[in-house]
């Protein structure tokens, strides 16, 4: 016992570990994340770093905080301009953020409530503590998905990337796939018209009877902030129910750029507008510039691998080149740099290609894992005719690939020790004979 | 380079990229020129990246100065940088002060020796006098190997462990040393066979270690090569000027007479970064080459790794500057003498000096009125790789360390995340501002054993062209064939104490590998 009141507390409402093992796991996950334990070293090193993997994950979580402030926002933004009010980026900046609020956390908290409670429940059934991988999966994926996907999908995706990708092969650290890859690509291919299209990126927008779109009708939390906002004399949100802006069409940038080429693109956005990511698109992807903020904090503090993201971007700029000079289609002909103000490719690069456990475990099998990743994903935007966009599946398909890539490397570690071997016997041969007459003669 | 090229898996992989690009050339023709030229553009690009991959991958941990491949460190002199590695810099240094105290209990540990049976035949009953030389046991399956007494006095206790076995053999020491006097022995013209066993009668085999494996040599078998670390960068290491200051002239006997046993050379690594003390750089019929570098830098496994690896069926010895200098001095003066410099370190020391104690000395004079707390953990060796033992236990037979630290069983608020002090550690989200600054530390684990997460952290700090994660792995999956690709030869658990440090996840690599060392060793 200690004399800290508190810590005496929380040691006195421990659960019994053979009685009730998930009230214990869930303890131990929250008594963990409170107090650092009081484990010290046995046998082996008398001194540890500093470094754990609850302060690992909670640095990527904290580096895609931007997306978070930045996507709430954008969610907002997006549904005013579609229903052509509030065009300017600060006008009714408290309506949007109320939005991009009522939308994200409803998806946030599902996320986490199911992974966790999965991770809790499996942590239980196995007797060890609650490992931290979806610390960082559950931040992840709300920000991949649609603002207006439907919360049951999400449970459903989380479901099966949790137990199947990675309790299934041992929990964390043991997956082969991306988590948060996984929920979504589930997704795309279970509900595909909950995630790709032109109707889905922009939120709080319904289809009538006659194919035309409509603002949706605003629900409880929307009223409750109305109240509120009524009492400062602030805009608000109304009844809803309003009809969206002439020409709307919900479709994102790339989507533009995949049918008509980046001219067209241009005709409806501005290339700031498109790097600072006021566009529709899942939640977290947009803003180019806070996501390479994140992607640079993980570099600086070593936790996201530099030479993944390096080659990454790297081999995206190499193949998006290699189709300019191509450009048998009008995708192919967007300018290779204005590739990267498109789609999800930082976001995908910074936190879901450096995944250590997915990604290749030896230094350069990450120089050609990122590289690949790259040029895989860069081809799947560009000619894939029904979807444009790559590097989910271009990171799944490659962390397949990872294993292999390993492989090969660590083939060539070897070849190098088995030939260097050879080569000692060789030079050897005749010297150790030689002293061995030299030994006898000296001996008799 | 030719080999990536022909490796048929590669260039199929290249193929389906053609394939690719060509097919979902939408409203496009087949092989029209341009796409082939782009797609042959694009296999070669990756080529090119699988090309630098492989350069990169080519022994990038160590330059080799005045090199002229990679053979031309044997001729001695070099200088090997390297860079990777961690230099754990803690409070509690050793004043260079050397100082005499009086131990009148030391104790011989069958533990301290690498594959000797845990029953070893015990020679003196408890009541019997020895004199410093006497044997103390043996190991019955190979009785030629002598551990001998290192004072004179009363066999006092002979403790036992687990299982009957044996765990310490404790001497009460007498107040006039009595020597055990060998005969005289000319070591230059006798026949190796006669040395061999002359070193055996007195003794000093045991201060012999073969890698791979760590275990004592056997005594009809040849060592490749003998190599000498004579630094250490280890956390709070004793400094070799103060080990050497006065035995000069034992070490560069005790390096004569190694010579005559090896067939190969005998290696000393020096401190490339430091101060090197003259008996080192002037030492004679050896083979010099100066490693720089941080820890572990100074360890006999890298140096070797960087010299003349160890490849699969080698045998090398390895020892350090003292037990050099107890076989100079069993040729010089023809006694066993045990007695070495020991530095008392870590911050729990109120007065971190060095001492000059013989093997096996009892800790309790050395710490006597000397630590400043009492929730203390004392470790004979260093932080990394020594042995934890009780404050009134006793120091190893090849330590010549003592560091004692404070045990950190306490909980701490927010500890991973808002840490109250600032702790070693090789990750930069620890604002460590001062470059050499030096750390209060404790045995806490700083976190949780969880499943390898991190990748690419061990390789950081290992400099040696080695995969230790995917070593540990294999070793993890019994699979032997990987663990001889891997290297496993060439490591000893010291040479990866300094990725059990660092490792993220809190696996106890130092004991995976000791698992797969004898996993290998009793496959023969």
């Amino acid at each position: 016992m200690s004399d800290n009141k508190f810590l005496n507390f929380l040691e006195r409402i421990e659960p019994d570990k053979e009685k009730s093992p998930l009230m214990h796991a869930v303890f131990d996950g929250f008594f963990t994340f409170l107090y650092a334990p009081n484990h010290t070293t046995k046998g082996g090193v008398h001194i540890r770093d500093g470094m754990d993997l609850k302060r690992t994950m909670i640095m990527v979580v904290l580096a895609m905080q931007f997306c978070y402030l930045l996507g709430t926002w954008n969610i907002g933004h997006q549904h005013f301009v579609a229903l052509g009010q509030h065009a300017g980026y600060l006008d009714a900046f408290h309506l949007k953020v109320v939005h991009g609020l009522i939308k994200l956390l409803p998806l946030f908290i599902v996320a986490n409530v199911v992974g966790l409670g999965i991770e809790f429940w499996y942590a239980a059934k196995r007797g060890h503590g609650i490992e931290e991988g979806f610390l960082v999966s559950g931040a992840l994926i709300p920000l991949i998905m649609p603002p207006d996907l439907p919360l049951w999908m999400l449970a459903v995706a989380v479901v099966f990337a949790v137990v199947i990708g990675k309790e299934a092969f041992g929990g964390t650290g043991m997956n082969i796939f991306n988590i948060a890859l996984l929920a979504r690509v589930f997704i795309f291919f279970a509900y595909p018209t909950e995630i790709s299209g032109d109707e889905v990126w922009v939120s709080g927008i319904v289809k009538g009877a006659n194919n035309d779109f409509f603002g949706q009708t605003y629900g409880m939390f929307h009223g409750m902030a109305d109240w509120l906002f009524g009492l400062f004399g602030f805009s608000t949100f109304g009844a809803g129910g309003q009809a969206v802006a002439d020409g709307f069409s919900g479709a994102t940038p790339m989507a533009i750029a995949a049918k008509d080429g980046w001219d067209a693109v241009l005709v409806d956005y501005t290339t700031l507008q498109l790097w600072w990511g006021a566009i529709p698109g899942s939640i977290g992807e947009t803003c180019k510039p806070l996501i390479i903020v994140g992607a640079l904090f993980l570099v600086f503090t070593g936790i996201g691998n530099w030479r993944i993201m390096l080659s990454m971007l790297l081999g995206a700029a190499i193949t998006a080149w290699l189709f300019n000079l191509w450009g048998a289609t009008p995708f192919m002909e967007v300018p290779w740099i204005y590739q990267f103000y498109l789609g999800s490719f930082f976001f995908a690069m910074a936190f879901m290609a450096t995944d250590p456990v997915t990604a290749c475990a030896t230094e350069t099998g990450k120089w050609i894992y990122g590289f690949m990743i790259g040029m895989v994903g860069m081809i799947v935007r560009v000619t894939n005719p029904a979807y444009p966009e790559g590097w989910m599946l271009a990171i799944l398909f490659m962390n397949a690939f990872a294993p292999l890539i390993d492989h090969y490397v660590v083939e060539s570690n070897m070849g190098r020790r088995a030939k260097r071997a050879e080569e000692a016997l060789e030079r050897r041969g005749f010297a150790a004979k030689e002293v061995e007459v030299v030994e006898e003669t000296v001996a008799h | 380079m030719t080999k990536i090229f022909l490796r048929p898996s590669l260039l199929l992989l290249a193929l389906l990229f053609v394939e690719t690009i060509a097919a979902q050339s939408a409203g496009g023709s087949y092989f029209s020129p341009a796409i082939i030229l782009i797609a042959v553009l694009a296999v070669l690009v990756l080529l090119a990246v699988l090309y630098v991959g492989e350069s990169l991958l080519g022994d990038s941990n160590a330059e080799v100065s005045n090199a002229k491949g990679g053979t031309s460190a044997t001729s001695g002199g070099s200088t090997v940088k390297l860079k990777k590695g961690y230099n754990i810099n803690l409070e509690g240094e050793a004043v260079e002060r050397l100082d005499a105290v009086p131990v009148t209990r030391y104790a011989v540990k069958p533990t301290d020796f690498q594959g000797i049976s845990p029953i070893p035949k015990v020679v003196p009953i408890v009541g019997d006098e020895v004199m410093a030389g006497d044997v103390l046991f043996f190991d019955k399956k190979r009785p030629e190997v002598k551990y001998v007494a290192p004072v004179s006095g009363e066999v006092v206790a002979i403790n036992r462990g687990a299982k009957r076995s044996i765990a310490e053999v404790v001497i009460l020491a007498d107040k006039e040393q009595k020597n055990k006097t060998f005969e005289a022995f000319n070591w230059q013209t006798s026949s190796r066979e006669d040395l061999v066993n002359y070193m055996l009668e007195s003794g000093v085999w045991a201060l012999l270690r073969q890698r791979p494996f760590e275990l004592i040599p056997e005594p009809n078998e040849i060592p490749r090569d003998i190599f000498i670390s004579t630094f250490s960068t280890a956390p709070l290491a004793p400094k070799t000027s103060m080990i050497l200051n006065g035995k000069e002239m034992q070490f560069q006997k005790g390096l004569d007479v190694l010579n005559r046993l090896t067939s190969g050379s005998v290696f000393l690594g020096m401190n490339g970064d430091g101060y090197v003390p003259p008996a080192v750089s002037g030492a004679t019929g050896v083979v010099k080459n100066y490693f720089s570098g941080p820890h572990p830098a100074g360890n006999v496994g890298v140096q070797i790794h960087h010299t003349e690896p160890i490849n699969k069926g080698d045998m090398v010895w390895v020892l350090g500057v003292q037990e050099v200098i107890t076989i100079g001095t069993l040729f010089l003066d023809r006694v066993y003498d045990a007695s070495r410099v020991v530095a008392v370190t870590g911050q729990s020391v109120s007065n971190p000096r060095y001492f000059r104690v013989k093997q096996g000395a009892s800790l309790d004079a050395l710490l006597k009125d000397n630590l400043k707390e009492d929730n203390v953990r004392v470790i004979s060796g260093d932080v990394l790789t020594g042995k934890q033992v009780a404050q009134d236990g006793f120091l190893g037979f090849y330590d010549d360390q003592i560091t004692v630290i404070p045990e950190g069983n306490e909980y701490e608020m927010f500890g991973w995340l808002l840490p109250l002090k600032s702790r070693p550690s090789i990750s930069k989200t620890f604002p460590n501002i001062f470059s050499d600054q030096k750390f209060e530390v404790s045995t806490n684990t700083h976190g949780e054993k969880r499943a390898f997460v991190v990748t690419g952290q061990y390789e950081s700090v290992l400099p040696m062209d080695i995969y230790p994660q995917l070593l540990c792995k294999s070793i993890m999956a019994g699979d032997f064939e990987r663990m001889e690709g891997l290297g496993i030869y060439e490591l000893a658990p010291e040479d990866i104490a300094i990725c059990e440090f660092v490792c993220t996840s809190k696996q106890p690599l130092q004991e995976i590998l000791a698992d797969g060392l004898e996993m290998i060793r009793e496959q023969g």
